[in-house]
């Protein structure tokens, strides 16, 4: 789950790392207010998670509260590449001295945990890596041994941080290791890290990602949640403990299993191309169990997407047996029709695996409405993307 | 021959006694692996009742894992532990020494992981980790530690590689009349115990491996780093898949690890790299199966 700027700053300021003061305002009166309370020259930022938001408008410079509220009457409602702005960052307008870059994220490839630091911070990093890669430390930290500030200022010397605030700055780096570990994140990135006149070193924009996976330790995370942002039918499926991601096209799917899953996806586009571009419309992973209930509630999501105009049941029996699958499909239909949602969109069914002959016998004999069996996961891919572009 | 796991293997498993844990040991058993005994510190001592396997069959409990293998010689161990006790039960297979642990559980937290596989890395990497979030191991007539079904094929020459369990089922199944060497399931967690490079290097130098199938997915650049390997150690023909074509940018597809993250991960990026290293490459998963098929008929 990425964090926004604003709550990467509560987490920072929650774990000692320096921050400016300031607040989130989700109306220009509450952006007029913060201002007013801060007393000086304000920045009004938009909180969206997504980069590129000062060159899109959505970072402004206010000299009072009343400036304030105009400059987020602005920035409240901006298209960000997709991202609507629903909140502003206030925070005073700070004399930076010099700008800096620090992050500790994973680094799959070798293993562990990695920190970049760079005394040129401010600009794009991706840009920086590819530009001017030697002006860009990386350096492997060790799980068990972790970040003290001996090693918090070899990372930074690596990162050619100035001499002069070194000491401090490893006092900031070594808490932000602490930050990245007990809130159990993926990514922890200040950009810029700054030095005000009076060297002090200030966190003065923050990228938080954290792992989901570690929510059972971290209570307090689920506050975190944007709901609002959220897709309504992702919220819907996420409700209903469904594995499930929203796309823009107009096959549903349903399989079992990630890889599955992702490679069904791939081949419905495939066979889409010859049928006038259809698309998969979503991921959905039901998993292993794949009881009649599973089965109800991703069906229901599903054709509750309007986009979409036929749905493709995809799956091998591995562990599940296909006559478990089939019975659940068919109490499925019973169990929408009577919650009055009947299936109302062709649905190509695709069955492999263990006992997958008697889960199309059961099938062919419950003879659905709608409901096709096609026997290889191309074909059936296939006959799904025809369906779709006949309802499209 | 096969990799990691053979017919003499001798498997215990972390969470016997647990749900998922029970239901596995008995598909294991069932399915002719070596099982001798669980570990659980709370049930040390009882036994666990498998008769409806096989008749009159009991495994014992042990209270850790060194003693599991002390008392029965195991030297793989199968882990259905809970995400929040995995961490812990890693660290007591890596401490015990354990040759082989199979990481079942999905959910572990990254951090966790990144703390076991350190562990295993500083006490001098004894132990051989798969997972976590996998499917395990199965060398087909031989043994089959995890959950992978035993009944999809038999023994045979092909060698499989994958992110996925349920795309290892499928590619097991399209190439049922062929059969497996060995069927790895690495895991589609960020951070993995045995990665694609490790299998292939296993598999290269396997000599009932004659054909290897790679499968991954979008995340990460670990089949860059595999295609990379292949170019320059791998002799044996490689065939690959690559599934998240379609996949959108900064969105988990099921797996932890699968996000494509701004520019980097994508399946199209993975593809070319495999290609380059002389991979080829399937569409779909029954493409990919042909190829390999293709290449084994020209062997024979």
């Amino acid at each position: 789950m990425d964090l926004y700027e604003y709550q990467a700053k509560d987490l920072f300021g929650a774990h000692g790392v320096p921050v400016l003061p300031g607040d989130v305002a989700d109306t220009p009166d509450d952006a007029a207010r913060i201002a007013g309370d801060l007393g000086q020259r304000v920045v009004v930022k938009a909180q969206v998670k997504t980069g590129g938001r000062g060159k899109a408008g959505g970072v402004k410079l206010a000299d009072d509260a009343a400036d304030a509220k105009a400059k987020a009457e602005g920035i409240l409602g901006l298209d960000i590449k997709g991202h609507i702005v629903r909140r502003v960052l206030i925070a005073p307008a700070s004399d930076i001295a010099e700008e800096y870059y620090f992050s500790f994220l994973l680094d799959r490839a070798n293993r562990t945990f990695l920190a970049m630091a760079s005394a040129e911070g401010g600009m794009d990093i991706e840009q920086l890596a590819v530009e001017r890669p030697d002006a860009l430390a990386k350096v492997p930290v060790d799980a068990i041994k972790g970040v003290d500030l001996a090693k918090a200022k070899e990372i930074l010397t690596a990162g050619r941080f100035p001499e002069p605030i070194l000491d401090e700055a490893a006092e900031v780096v070594v808490k932000l290791w602490e930050t990245f570990v007990s809130e159990d994140a993926t990514l922890v990135e200040v950009n810029p890290l700054v030095r005000d006149p009076q060297d002090k070193i200030i966190a003065l924009d923050g990228k938080v990602t954290l792992d989901e996976n570690a929510s059972f330790r971290h209570p307090g995370h689920a506050a975190l949640v944007d709901t609002a942002a959220e897709d309504p039918l992702e919220a819907a499926a996420k409700a209903k403990d469904l594995n499930y991601v929203k796309l823009d096209g107009q096959v549903g799917i349903i399989g079992n299993g990630a890889g599955l899953v992702m490679s069904t996806l791939d081949v419905v586009a495939y066979a889409g191309e010859e049928f006038g571009g259809m698309k998969p419309a979503n991921f959905l992973d039901i998993g292993g169990g794949a009881s009649a209930e599973v089965m109800a509630n991703g069906l229901e999501i599903i054709l509750g997407d309007r986009d979409v105009k036929s749905v493709f049941v995809n799956v091998f029996g591995g562990i599940t047996a296909c006559d478990a699958v089939a019975n659940g499909i068919v109490q499925a239909f019973q169990l929408l029709e009577s919650r009055g949602e009947p299936v109302n969109k062709p649905i190509v069914v695709r069955l492999d695996g263990n006992n997958a002959e008697e889960g199309r016998r059961i099938l062919t004999e419950a003879a659905l409405a709608g409901l096709e069996q096609v026997d290889t996961m191309d074909n059936a891919a296939r006959k799904a993307a025809e369906l779709a572009s006949k309802g499209a | 021959m096969a990799i990691f796991l053979n017919e003499d293997s001798k498997i215990i498993v972390q969470g016997m006694t647990g749900a998922e844990g029970t239901k596995h040991t008995r598909r294991m058993l069932a399915s002719g692996a070596n099982v001798v005994g669980g570990v659980n510190a709370r049930k040390a001592g009882q036994s666990a009742d498998f008769s409806d396997v096989k008749d009159g069959l009991t495994l014992p409990v042990f209270g850790t894992v060194a003693e599991a293998m002390k008392e029965t010689g195991a030297d793989v161990s199968v882990l259905f532990v809970p995400p929040k006790f995995a961490k812990d039960a890693a660290i007591e297979a890596i401490d015990a020494g354990i040759p082989l642990a199979v990481v079942i559980t999905e959910g572990i937290p990254v951090h966790d992981t990144a703390f076991f596989w350190a562990h295993a890395c500083a006490t001098g990497n004894t132990t051989r980790i798969i997972g976590p979030n996998c499917p395990g191991v199965i060398s087909p007539g031989k043994s089959n530690a995890g959950i992978i079904p035993a009944d999809i094929t038999g023994p045979g020459r092909i060698g499989l590689v994958s992110k996925s369990g349920t795309l290892t089922y499928q590619m097991m199944y399209e190439l049922s009349d062929i059969g497996f060497s060995t069927a790895v399931g690495i895991g589609g967690d960020p951070i993995i115990g045995t990665t694609h490079i490790d299998a292939l290097a296993a598999f290269e130098a396997d000599p009932q491996t004659e054909v290897i199938v790679m499968i991954g997915e979008i995340g990460g650049d670990a089949e860059e780093r595999a295609a990379a390997y292949i170019a320059e150690h791998v002799t044996k023909p490689v065939v690959g898949y690559v599934a998240g074509f379609t996949a959108p940018e900064g969105k988990t597809m099921g797996h932890a690890g699968a996000i494509v993250s701004g520019s980097s991960g994508t399946a199209q990026a993975k593809k070319e790299a495999l290609e380059a290293a002389g991979v080829k490459v399937g569409k779909t998963p029954s493409e990919t199966a042909e190829l390999a098929r293709q290449i084994v008929a020209a062997k024979a």
